[in-house]
């Protein structure tokens, strides 16, 4: 896989099927039905508990607010992924071209979604630390493996932006 | 004193009001709480975006989440405090408002 600026673009070449395929589920991912901890990961409370007339008004006014603001980035992600749909060939590497004006809905969308699978599995901080883990053996591995890379991408995107001209 | 201004005083609805006015005059502070998900890199940005501040001085305050478990980005009146936290639960940040002691 290689990742680069093009233009107004961040590319995203040399995609092998498996990237691409995390890369896929990226919305999916964000989804937290049925994940209670995500749920209130996503959605936490502005104050300390004992401050309820607050949390109750955000509860209804700010949380769906705030649920907009994550469907549209993830929306966003999920046009910009239909590139990955198209290959003649469906186990070849592809590309994916990230216009440089989604990059903050890309980082929200990466971030919902490492936000719910580390909940979903509940990752420690020694769990996401542990770059030395063994190879993918179960659903949680995996779960881990994809932690860390749209944790990645976050990094190449931010990197990206931080460079003069970058957005 | 004149009898009217005690009677007020005494009246517990009207220091029920006054102790709310003084309430909302207190500062509160914003809040951002540690989470082991979040990249420093990306807390970094999010400060410089939302508070405007330098790089260095956005890094000082994701360390000290970091190591301390919570910062105090700032303080000053609710309303604004309040849509700073909003800013930040945007950013998928653990963000609170708290009152000044």
């Amino acid at each position: 896989m290689e990742i680069r600026r093009q233009g107004d673009c961040l590319e995203i070449s040399e995609l092998d099927p498996f990237l691409a395929e995390l890369l896929r589920q990226v919305p999916e991912s964000t989804n937290t039905e049925g994940v209670e901890g995500a749920q209130q990961r996503l959605f936490s409370s502005p104050a300390p508990a004992s401050e309820r007339e607050m949390c109750a008004e955000w509860k209804l006014y700010v949380d769906p607010e705030l649920r907009r603001l994550f469907q549209t980035a993830t929306k966003t992600v999920a046009v910009d992924l239909q590139q990955l749909n198209g290959s003649a060939k469906p186990f070849a590497n592809c590309t994916l071209r990230i216009p440089t004006k989604n990059a903050d809905a890309w980082l929200n969308a990466l971030n919902q979604a490492r936000l719910v699978i580390a909940a979903k599995y509940n990752f420690s901080e020694a769990d996401l630390c542990d770059h030395y883990r063994s190879p993918i053996g179960s659903r949680r591995d995996l779960g881990l493996f994809q932690v860390n890379f749209y944790g990645f991408l976050q990094e190449f995107i931010l990197h990206e932006l931080e460079r003069p001209g970058g957005g | 004193m004149h009898s009217p201004l005690k009677l007020s005083v005494e009246n517990p609805a009207i220091e029920q009001e006054t102790r709310t006015a003084e309430e909302l005059d207190l500062p509160w502070q914003v809040v951002v709480h540690n989470d082991p998900v979040n990249l420093m890199t990306y807390v970094t940005m999010v400060f410089q975006k939302v508070f405007g501040l330098t790089r260095e001085k956005a890094e000082r305050h994701m360390l000290e989440v970091h190591q301390q478990g919570r910062s105090v980005l700032w303080s000053g009146m609710r309303e604004r405090a309040e849509l700073y936290v909003q800013q930040l639960h945007g950013y998928l940040l653990l963000a609170t408002l708290e009152r000044t002691n």
